[in-house]
């Protein structure tokens, strides 16, 4: 092979002139972070509203749920990207459209808005499998005493359905994370952007893309493991994946 | 807003969108699930077969895929692909490769690893008792796994894989990231050449959700017929 190794590169000054590009490439891995993280909550909040229409007696409000599951899941994750944030500011009013183009890091905020409502399809999904899984008595008996039908869901219903969908819930976590690597087409400068910038400056490909990869697999790693902790916190007694905690004091 | 919507410059792109575009995006999904389905059938059965040596390489290799971005691994392969391909040639420089190609290893050889935990999942549906069966009949490990496993774990998973499929076919769009003309990489083409964005990729999204959305649903009716009645 004739391909020059240099390890020593992460040490040099980026092309910015003040930070190294082991610190650019951490302040890509912050980018990613806040991305993600922004992006679930939409996801989770979306994903939660509309897996719970589509469980609710109501066929109207299931079939507006179902049209939103189907349009964010068949459309590529990069084209929703380019809608947002090429097509979006054209479409809206004059006014609107430029505000949004001049917007400081337009690219975070289309990112965070995309990525978290693609991914809140997934998750309606998953929140309308765990509410569908449980016994239909928990709903009859939560109306029968008088509760009504979002007081229902609120303390019956979902309680169950999140502690059950804990495990799906940390993959869709991590896709999130994994996912906001798709913003870079944006020009967000997240981790693998910095990756490839450094490549493209320093001409040390397989240094470059070693140490993201890396950084990438510590994230997951880390979310992996604070997710199980979370999940065996709050596992339901007689389910799978419940373990009892050692007796003592 | 729309008044100025510009349906002749779709109408004109239409050949080059559809005979160069649509045909690298569906070419790539078949040939890239094919080997996928291949390949990570066979990482299934390194990762199920109990010696320590296949099993621990084939796990690494499926939790490495799946913990970094798709984007990530486009660009890892990209620059790798002609150094694998001087190691395979034995040739004295990296060599040069075709962007289908390029794209093509990557592709099995990253949605391989999705492929294999579907698989294993597929043959662990297999109960116990069929291969103790056929054991106790005499046949080899091949044997047993050819005409006994496999093909009942292939017709258990078949909605699955090809819901992988539909996956893969949206992933193929992120090609663009290594400049290749795709479906979605021909549109961006014109939408630039011609500064018509909100057509082009107006479009290129009404054309994915098609393709999925009917693709989905006919992988539901399939699976109504599929299934292997007990």
């Amino acid at each position: 092979m004739n391909y020059h190794w240099n390890w020593a590169i992460f040490w040099e000054i980026s092309p910015d002139g003040v930070h190294t590009y082991l610190q650019t490439l951490l302040m890509g891995t912050g980018w990613t972070m806040l991305t993600a993280a922004f992006a679930f909550i939409i996801a989770l909040t979306f994903g939660s509203l509309i897996g719970v229409m589509r469980t609710m007696p109501s066929g109207f409000a299931a079939r507006i749920g179902d049209v939103y599951v189907e349009l964010f899941r068949n459309i590529p994750l990069l084209v929703q990207m380019f809608l947002w944030y090429f097509v979006l500011p054209e479409v809206v009013p004059h006014a609107f459209g430029t505000w949004l183009k001049q917007l400081p890091n337009a690219s975070f905020y289309t990112a965070v808005v995309a990525l978290g409502l693609y991914m809140s399809a997934r998750i309606a999904e998953q929140v309308r499998a765990g509410v569908l899984s449980l016994p239909r008595g928990q709903r009859q008996a939560g109306l029968a005493l008088g509760l009504t039908l979002p007081q229902t869901y609120a303390y019956v219903l979902l309680p169950m359905t999140y502690r059950i969908i804990m495990p799906p819930l940390t993959s869709e976590l991590l896709n999130t994370i994994k996912n906001s690597a798709v913003a870079l087409t944006i020009g967000l400068m997240e981790l693998t952007a910095r990756a490839r910038a450094m490549q493209e400056f320093s001409f040390q490909v397989f240094e470059a893309f070693t140490a993201a990869t890396v950084i990438y697999i510590a994230i997951n790693i880390v979310v992996t493991f604070a997710m199980r902790l979370v999940e065996r916190r709050i596992a339901v007694p007689g389910y799978l994946g419940f373990r009892p905690q050692a007796a003592g004091h | 807003m729309f008044s100025n919507f510009d349906f002749d410059v779709i109408i004109r792109s239409l050949p080059y969108l559809f005979y160069q575009g649509m045909t690298f995006t569906l070419l790539l999904t078949a040939l890239a699930t094919l080997g996928g389905i291949v390949l990570g059938t066979l990482l299934a059965l390194m990762r199920l077969s109990g010696f320590a040596f296949l099993t621990v390489p084939a796990a690494a290799y499926v939790n490495l895929m799946r913990s970094v971005p798709f984007v990530l691994m486009i660009f890892w392969f990209y620059f790798l692909v002609p150094y694998i391909g001087q190691w395979v040639t034995f040739s004295s420089r990296p060599i040069q490769v075709g962007a289908f190609a390029s794209c093509l290893v990557t592709f099995t050889l990253f949605e391989a690893a999705f492929f294999c935990e579907i698989m294993r999942a597929g043959i662990q549906s297999i109960s116990l008792g069929q291969v103790a069966a056929a054991q106790a009949l005499g046949m080899t490990y091949p044997t047993v796994m050819g005409y006994i496993v496999l093909p009942q774990a292939f017709r258990n998973m078949v909605p699955v894989l090809l819901t992988q499929t539909i996956v893969l076919f949206q992933d193929t769009s992120l090609v663009y990231v290594i400049s290749v003309t795709d479906f979605l990489g021909a549109a961006s083409k014109v939408a630039q050449r011609d500064g018509r964005l909100v057509e082009m990729y107006l479009f290129a999204a009404v054309v994915y959700f098609i393709i999925s959305l009917v693709a989905s649903r006919t992988v539901g009716l399939l699976q109504r017929y599929i299934a292997i009645i007990r």
